[in-house]
């Protein structure tokens, strides 16, 4: 017999590590439960994981409450794979396409933590953040004459594109956080990221600046 | 962060790419396979079109894949 027909097959999505989750999740009784059991330990490592990174860079969340954030992170990212069980196509392993779900419960919970209490930058600190970005590169004239158009295109933007440009782009307020203050949500918010930055383009193009690849030039 | 980079970033930010990007919903449905790719210096980038594009214009998604790409390279170690 050829060598080559004596070597195993590859494994198939039927007898794959991931099937036997997923299989293991939709089974009834004591293993099923067990299954969801080991899927929220899963979770909760992905959870604290996420929390521990970004806590090296903000001391409010070395207190006490960051094991229950986690455990929050946890639990609604749970209900979050379960509902979406039907949607993992095997396209990754299947504690990879878990991990996303803990760890962006995280990550909006510690942005909105982050954020509880404080209000959203003005406008104001925005045109100072502009300004500085515009005169720390010590380009002189060409950089001053490009910030003081990129500043009156922002003001002519309608108002909601402007919000959130100002916010998210120039204020770093985080998308999540902006979504539940409007009481919007993040992709309906990006497209309004995403529309204000493509008029924002096309004017200053029609003004004469080159924008585009990382350089501007007039 | 040199005063260069500050204005690039700036820059970066308020303009966006300037490419055809995946919406944030497209971005999450697809984060796991790209990550994967990625590890494996598999061509990432053509395998998802407009996932890097977004990726440089949504700091909130970008914060999303390093922590995925972090999480999953660790437990390979």
């Amino acid at each position: 017999m050829a060598t080559a027909l004596m070597t195993p097959p590859a494994p198939t999505p039927a007898d794959s590590p991931a099937r036997d989750w997923v299989a293991r999740l939709r089974a009834d009784g004591a293993e099923g439960q067990a299954a969801v059991a080991d899927l929220h330990a899963l979770l909760l490592k992905a959870a604290r994981f996420e929390i521990g990174r970004r806590a090296v860079q903000d001391p409010s969340l070395r207190g006490g409450d960051r094991e229950d954030l986690a455990q929050q992170a946890a639990d609604d990212a749970l209900m979050a794979v379960l509902a979406e069980l039907d949607q993992f196509r095997g396209e990754s392993r299947f504690t990879t396409w878990a991990y996303k779900f803990a760890l962006l419960e995280a990550a909006v919970k510690v942005r909105r933590r982050t954020w509880q209490g404080r209000e959203i930058p003005l406008e104001d600190e925005a045109w100072r953040a502009l300004a500085d970005a515009g005169a720390s590169a010590g380009r002189g004239a060409e950089d001053a004459e490009l910030f003081a158009a990129l500043r009156e295109e922002i003001e002519r933007l309608g108002p909601r594109r402007r919000e959130v440009l100002v916010a998210v782009a120039l204020n770093g307020v985080p998308i999540d956080v902006l979504a539940e203050r409007l009481g919007s949500t993040r992709g309906a918010l990006y497209k309004n990221l995403h529309d204000a930055r493509r008029a924002l383009r096309e004017a200053l193009a029609e003004r004469g600046f080159r924008v585009g690849s990382g350089e501007e030039e007039r | 962060m040199s005063s260069d980079e500050q204005r690039r970033r700036t820059m970066e930010l308020v303009l966006g790419p300037d490419a055809p990007e995946l919406t944030c919903e497209q971005c999450f449905e697809e984060l796991d396979r790209y990550v994967e790719l990625v590890l494996a210096g598999e061509g990432a980038g053509e395998g998802i079109p407009g996932m890097r594009s977004h990726l440089d214009g949504c700091p909130a998604c970008a914060e999303d894949f390093d922590s995925l790409r972090a999480l999953v390279t660790r437990e390979g170690d």
